[in-house]
């Protein structure tokens, strides 16, 4: 019988500060919080929607508030690092030429669009 | 050997993945800016038109499952070893989110 391989003991939060690159990793994979609770937050908003007018001008008023503006604001700045993160990989899931560069153009015109119809 | 639900858990993964990609920074830019689109009456007319409410109920489908997934795999890095447990939860709260967001999408 074989004894049981070491293995060296490691706090599972450790291994996170050992390199630049596992830093970048997490800031990445955290992301997910803030867009999965921006998304939450939009579906309190429908829950104001279906409620009326009244309702909808307090959520907006919510999302103006100093706490509203600054899970925004740190939503955006995560939010924007998933996309670079995301399109700068898209090489490597569809190896097409200007694969990247195409998904950032798509990604200025959609963005531009949307600021335009809402305006 | 017992077939692999990971395309199931990953297809819908990945599509959320780019539909936030190209959309989440827009959004939330306007959010913040609050411009007249997002006055009552233009986004009760949006939510009210059925194609309105199939992209609203799919977009939040699929952004709350790609987080829900990034945040199961996040955890394990992170030395939480219950993943079935944390699998069960987060997928299981996404569902129950889009049920919630279905329901209010009706009743507009």
């Amino acid at each position: 019988m074989s004894r049981a391989p070491y293995v060296r003991p490691i706090s599972a939060r450790e291994w996170v500060f050992r390199h630049p690159r596992y830093v970048r990793y997490m800031v990445r994979e955290f992301s997910c919080l803030f867009i999965g609770g921006w998304t939450l937050l939009m579906v309190w908003g429908l829950k104001a929607l279906a409620e009326g007018p009244e309702a909808w001008t307090a959520f907006l008023q919510l999302l103006r508030s100093p706490a509203g503006i600054a899970f925004q604001l740190l939503t955006l700045a995560f939010a924007l690092y998933h996309s670079v993160t995301w399109f700068n990989l898209t090489p490597k899931a569809l190896p097409l030429p200007f694969i990247a560069a195409a998904h950032y153009a798509m990604w200025v015109l959609l963005s531009a669009g949307l600021l335009v119809i809402s305006l | 050997m017992s077939k692999s639900n990971k395309p199931i858990v990953w297809g819908p993964f990945a599509a959320g993945g780019t539909l936030t990609a190209f959309l989440i920074p827009v959004l939330v830019l306007l959010t913040l800016l609050q411009p007249q689109g997002l006055s009552y009456e233009s986004m009760h007319a949006l939510a009210a038109h059925w194609a309105g409410k199939v992209a609203l109920a799919g977009a939040i489908f699929l952004s709350l499952w790609s987080a829900a997934h990034r945040l199961r795999i996040t955890l394990y890095d992170l030395g939480v070893r219950a993943d079935a447990l944390a699998a069960a939860v987060l997928y299981g709260a996404t569902l129950a989110c889009t049920g919630a967001a279905l329901y209010y999408l009706v009743k507009i």
